[in-house]
């Protein structure tokens, strides 16, 4: 697997992997804003895999599609960070993953704007577009929430320190992306950190909340070596079509 | 149609401006929220406009069944859209609603607790992925047929809202039968599947329309004040009439072996659902009712700390805004 090839796994599994948990929002919410506006992130987020994984298709060059990448892999050849794996549990929570989740995005997207691979660059031109506003609403989401009730806040904090071991992943830095820097294809990873700590520090300062003091960090999830057992669950569910009528044109 | 068997309000108002108001209406103009309007006029249409509300919200279940499991980036992307839509018609129609003196929380608790009914065809499972090219096709095919005349209804903001909705069902209708193509024309596996979906929700889209108009005792106020445009039975054969051709294309069997084809009534002539099933479901005894209302009741109950806290939220930063002030 080349490093550019596993590079744009990454981008295209953590949208869609996310894109499916945000989806199962859908007519479940607790308002009707709320269905609207997490139903139009999944959408989103769906949009860009089919960018990525179109993308990742053509560089592997062995003649599959954004469909078979997503549909015909097991879990192990999947590439996402684990933090999108994880179950939505409350709303809370589905909104603290996402905020972490997008306050990374958002940053690599913008590094990803200046791409060597203009390929690359165009489809984050896009997608920065949208992951603005998704920070934008998932911030404010999460400072309301956490500066709210009791109830509200002491969800929130739990929900913040639910995911916190999760955010390290996301920054940890492997040979494909030291391969990916050098070549001038994706940006610093220790660079984005930086801006990524400054704006959830700011955010988790709004919403009252306290950033767990640890850096332990669980891993696995962009490496492929050790997914966590939901993935495979969601793969049961959004593979089954396919893996049950194989070749059928849907 | 996602609105049926809407009772009128009987109106005791006086007669003289009862008359006057009709004759507005009669002469084609729209009533708008601060018009003065008969008690029974305002209540029906919050009932109409509600129950046509609630079966958008409760529509995102069947379909939202689906979404994790769509074949393909492509499906599941239009899919999550509609069903987006769908969430953003109940908007527009709560609000259209709230301008007749009612709130969107005392709507969706009428309807948590069962006080208010949305349309019978979403009691009904959706059991294969032809069943999402269905509810596209029949379902929405059948609520176009009521929502395209509904767009010149009396009252000012259930037809603006009607004009926005309709632009997006005929796409989702569109879609539906895109999907049945697709599954038609596809393997033997896929073929079954189509017609079984088919086989599933003719009858149910038929329910749409409502009973019979000899026995509908409400309609006739309604259609005097052009809350109710077209006679239920009209409107249900301009479906089959429409919708028939249309599965013959597909090459799919529409499950009713007396379906045929009247010169006389340039009509097809065809079975009528059953009553009893349609009564049934309207009761609480349809295949998902328990499941539809328990979901939406969890999402309420399980929402309420989010909704509390961003309202605490909100009144704290309006207190601090007036203490800056």
């Amino acid at each position: 697997m080349s490093a550019y090839f596993e590079f744009l796994l990454r981008m295209g599994d953590n949208t869609l992997i996310l894109g499916h948990r945000v989806s199962e929002w859908c007519g479940h919410t607790p308002v009707i804003e709320e269905d609207i506006a997490l139903a139009n992130t999944a959408l989103d987020l769906i949009g860009q895999t089919q960018m990525w994984l179109g993308l990742a298709a053509e560089v592997e060059g062995k003649g599959r599609t954004a469909d078979d990448l997503a549909m015909l892999r097991d879990a192990w050849d999947f590439r996402n960070v684990l933090m999108v794996e994880k179950p939505n549990g409350d709303f809370g929570q589905t909104l603290m993953r996402q905020f972490l989740f997008d306050a990374f995005h958002l940053e690599m997207l913008k590094g990803l704007t200046t791409s060597s691979e203009p390929r690359v660059a165009e489809i984050a031109a896009k997608a920065v577009k949208e992951v603005l506003y998704h920070v934008e609403r998932s911030g404010d989401t999460v400072i309301g929430l956490g500066d709210g009730t009791a109830e509200s806040h002491e969800r929130m904090q739990d929900a913040l320190n639910l995911m916190w071991p999760y955010v390290g992943e996301m920054f940890a830095s492997d040979d494909v992306d030291t391969e990916m820097l050098s070549t001038g294809i994706a940006p610093d990873l220790n660079q984005l950190r930086i801006a990524f700590d400054a704006h959830v520090g700011a955010v988790m300062a709004d919403a009252t909340l306290t950033i767990p003091d640890s850096t332990f960090a669980h891993k696995g999830g962009k490496s492929g070596f050790q997914h966590t057992e939901h993935l495979g669950h969601i793969l049961t569910q959004m593979q089954w079509l396919q893996r049950a009528y194989p070749g059928a044109s849907w | 149609m996602y609105a049926q068997m809407i009772k009128s309000e009987a109106t005791q108002d006086d007669p003289e401006r009862l008359a006057a108001f009709q004759a507005r209406i009669d002469a084609g103009e729209k009533i708008e929220p601060k018009d003065w309007m008969p008690e029974g006029y305002r209540k029906t249409l919050i009932r109409q406009i509600g129950q046509h509300a609630h079966s958008e919200i409760v529509g995102q279940l069947p379909e939202g069944n689906w979404i994790t499991r769509a074949p393909t980036l492509e499906r599941k992307a239009i899919l999550l859209a509609k069903v987006q839509d769908e969430a953003g018609h109940g908007l527009y129609l709560y609000c259209a609603a709230e301008t007749l003196g009612v709130t969107r929380d005392e709507l969706t608790e009428m309807l948590l607790d069962g006080r208010m009914k949305y349309s019978s065809i979403f009691n009904y499972p959706t059991l294969t992925w032809a069943d999402m090219g269905a509810v596209g096709w029949l379902v929405d095919g059948a609520a176009i047929m009521n929502q395209v005349p509904l767009q010149r209804t009396s009252y000012g903001p259930y037809s603006r809202s009607m004009i926005r909705i309709c632009k997006e069902e005929s796409f989702h209708q569109r879609q539906g039968y895109d999907i049945m193509m697709k599954m038609a024309k596809g393997t033997d596996a896929q073929k079954r599947m189509a017609q079984d979906a088919l086989n599933r929700m003719w009858f149910p889209s038929l329910m749409m329309f409502g009973p019979s108009d000899a026995e509908s005792v409400h309609s006739e106020q309604s259609m005097s004040w052009k809350i109710k445009m077209n006679g239920n039975d009209e409107l249900r054969q301009k479906f089959v009439d429409q919708t028939v051709p249309q599965a013959e294309y597909l090459g799919l069997t529409v499950p009713d072996p007396d379906l045929k084809w009247n010169d006389e009534k340039g009509g097809y002539d065809f079975t009528g659902p059953n009553w009893d099933e349609f009564f049934d479901v309207l009761r609480g005894n349809g295949p998902c009712n328990k499941e539809r209302l328990a979901a939406r009741n969890k999402a309420w109950n399980d929402g309420a700390w989010v909704r509390d806290g961003l309202m605490a939220h909100a009144e704290k930063k309006r207190a601090a805004r007036m203490a800056a002030e």
